[in-house]
């Protein structure tokens, strides 16, 4: 029973072997995808370190760098499973522009008069209310979607308009601050910041997991008898593993508070100021945390757990998940109401970034969320999307504009850039893809 | 019929509409353990239709359904799993973006005692039983939209006999493959006989079906022209059926044979 095509591309695998570089990539199984990616972010980055003479790549922006992402790349990660399920959500930056201005109203001016001013549970209180009300907008959306059969794109263009209007009602416009102390760690800055000793700890901790999971998947394979990939790919990838986090970790490491603050701190704590000054580093931003944590779960479920699997398949092959038996409405309902429990945990970071509540806070991330999990390799048509791609889409949208707000870009000008690159990346993976068939 | 044993399944008198057209009207057809029926008729006679209510992918309007005898509720493909029907549609129902393994056991994961998805223990039992059907099938790693049509037909009946089915229905099994895949797929019919399981072969090319099937059922029109032994007729005699509803005198004329002047 010769199976001619499949003897045709065991062929024509062989012969791509023989091309070192193909070779190194099929014995590590690293995404070709995601490295282009890195690749082209690279690129933006020392560009812009060259073009703003040296500013760009110090400890400094790309601190800055990695909390402004934050709250997008939480949304983007959900953004990926709608965007899978051959659906799209519009309404996500005026879910957290509202799911904001309640966590706001709550914290500012509910729950002192309730708990008294500072009271130690009014964040956890507050970012609890937050998530369920996020999550029962996108439960609302989503069986509204799922059962009623109305296009995701109506509801939640409707959502878009209905929440931010909402918003407004919640305070006639008044902005809300100053947010709760605890509350505001959430956004980071210099007191946001797990500092240097905490940094390294989950540095390590980072490094122990990426050690643990490869050898894990090596000891599960050789259980089952699969092929394994060679051991020199393994070591090299635990490697890369390592050197990256722990690269990422000093980075965030040299990055001392400000002057003023540190000598605040030293007062307070009976410190002799140095000669040449105190050097207390950041480290990890809490909303950076949030987020990594938030990459994390979002890749356990969408790779690991059933749901995830579901998502995909229904992306991949809407009837055949139904004849399946797959739940797809249920499916769908949950996508969307985790996609509104994210859009809390953005409006958490946002609200207490800017430590305020305003009225048009999240206008327009709807379009960089999207733009985010598109350029991040997120396929529109459905069915093809990782977190991680999203994430790092999220890295290069904020790169972008950091980078030109650096070089003193005009923001109109700043736009037309960020258009171009998303149809520019866009038809680029057509292309690779294209390539790839 | 002078079979005595209890039929595996009974379709009797379904009917279903769409927009006032009767896609399916009045039909009924049985099928024995270890019995192979082809389904028979042109495209638009109802036979996809009619199986597809059996498969839970559509509600019937009229009519019964008995499963060994036992009046048999099936209301969504859910429904109809639970009686052992399996269906591998036409349209090769896979998800194309991802592998083979996770195709195969589509909405009935293994998973691990925390309750995660358990893909080494998928792909092994994937291995297994693709390579049973297929020895030649290497490609685990890849997602399903890579494969051949023979080889994505192949991971649709793995994944039918992966589950025990009881009743496999197969909608044009061979319409999408080149000769050789289609003697494998006849091989594979005849073990899955030898099983005691009840196929359903649905084709409207009789020269696909005709030397696997045990007994032939006719569409016209969404009703049913007759049913016949393919030992009792000739391929000619069936396709006069097919075509013109003309029943031969050793088939059994059902509601939709050409009245005879």
């Amino acid at each position: 029973m010769a199976d001619t095509t499949d003897t045709a591309h065991f062929n024509r695998a062989r012969n791509a072997a023989e091309s070192p570089v193909k070779r190194f990539f099929r014995a590590t199984e690293i995404d070709t995808r995601l490295l282009g990616m890195v690749g082209a972010m690279l690129i933006i980055w020392i560009g812009f370190d060259f073009l703003s003479n040296g500013l760009f790549l110090t400890p400094r922006n790309l601190w800055n760098l990695s909390v402004q992402t934050a709250s997008i790349a939480v949304m983007a990660t959900g953004m990926v499973l709608v965007i899978v399920t051959r659906n799209i959500d519009l309404s996500v930056g005026s879910i957290l522009g509202f799911v904001g201005m309640i966590m706001g109203v709550l914290q500012a001016e509910l729950l002192p008069q309730l708990l008294g001013f500072n009271h130690p549970a009014t964040w956890i209180i507050t970012l609890l209310a937050g998530l369920a009300l996020g999550a029962a907008i996108g439960a609302l959306h989503g069986m509204i979607i799922a059962f009623l059969n109305v296009p995701s794109f109506i509801v939640t263009l409707g959502g878009l308009l209905v929440w931010r209007g909402a918003t407004w009602f919640v305070t006639s416009g008044r902005t809300v601050a100053p947010m709760d102390a605890t509350f505001r760690l959430m956004g980071g800055g210099t007191e946001g910041s797990i500092g240097a000793t905490a940094s390294w700890i989950v540095g390590l901790i980072a490094c122990l997991a990426i050690v643990v999971s490869i050898l894990n998947a090596r000891k599960q394979r050789k259980r089952f008898g699969f092929p394994r990939r060679p051991v020199w790919a393994e070591y090299l990838l635990s490697a890369v593993g390592c050197l990256l986090v722990l690269g990422a970790v000093t980075i965030a490491n040299s990055y001392p508070w400000p002057t003023n603050i540190a000598r605040r701190y030293a007062e307070a704590n009976g410190i002799a100021w140095p000669e040449g000054g105190l050097f207390i580093a950041h480290g990890i931003a809490i909303p950076v945390l949030i987020a990594i944590v938030i990459g994390i779960v979002m890749t356990f479920i969408s790779t690991r757990l059933r749901f995830g699997r579901y998502v995909f398949a229904i992306g991949g092959n809407p009837e055949a998940a139904e004849l399946a038996g797959i739940k797809t409405r249920w499916v769908t309902v949950r996508i969307f109401a985790l996609m509104g429990m994210l859009c809390a945990v953005a409006a958490a970071i946002s609200t207490a970034r800017l430590n305020a509540a305003t009225n048009a806070q999240g206008e327009l991330d709807e379009l960089y969320t999207i733009a985010a999990a598109v350029i991040g390799g997120t396929s529109l048509a459905g069915g093809m999307g990782t977190i991680a791609g999203a994430m790092l889409g999220a890295l290069v949208m904020q790169s972008l504009q950091s980078g030109m707000v650096l070089l003193g870009i005009d923001s109109p000008l700043q736009r037309i850039v960020v258009g171009v690159v998303l149809v520019t990346a866009v038809w680029l993976d057509t292309v690779y893809r294209a390539r790839a068939k | 019929m002078t079979e005595q044993r209890t039929p595996l399944v009974e379709m009797k008198n379904i009917s279903i509409s769409f927009g006032g057209i009767h896609a399916v009207d009045n039909a009924s057809v049985d099928l024995y353990p270890g019995e192979v029926v082809a389904l028979l008729g042109h495209n638009g006679a109802g036979k996809s239709t009619l199986i597809k209510i059996l498969s839970g992918a559509y509600r019937r309007d009229a009519g019964e359904i008995l499963i060994n005898g036992e009046p048999a509720e099936i209301n969504n493909p859910r429904d109809a799993k639970k009686y052992g029907i399996e269906t591998i549609y036409q349209t090769l129902a896979v998800a194309d973006n991802v592998d083979a393994a996770a195709n195969l056991y589509l909405g009935r994961e293994l998973r691990t005692p925390w309750g995660t998805l358990d893909d080494v223990a998928m792909e092994a039992k994937a291995r297994e039983v693709m390579g049973r059907l297929n020895p030649n099938f290497q490609r685990f790693k890849e997602p399903v939209k890579a494969l051949s049509g023979g080889q994505r037909q192949s991971v649709a009946i793995a994944r039918a006999i992966l589950f025990n089915a009881r009743i496999l229905i197969m909608d044009e099994p061979t319409a999408a493959l080149g000769p050789q895949e289609t003697a494998q797929v006849g091989e594979l019919i005849k073990q899955l006989k030898r099983e005691g399981i009840g196929i359903f072969l649905i084709s409207h090319d009789i020269h696909d079906v005709f030397d696997l099937a045990d007994r032939v059922s006719v569409m016209k029109n969404g009703q049913v022209v007759g049913h016949a032994r393919t030992e009792d007729v000739t391929k000619d005699e069936v396709l006069g059926m097919i075509i013109m509803g003309k029943v031969p005198p050793k088939a059994i004329p059902g509601p939709g044979a050409m009245q005879m002047a």
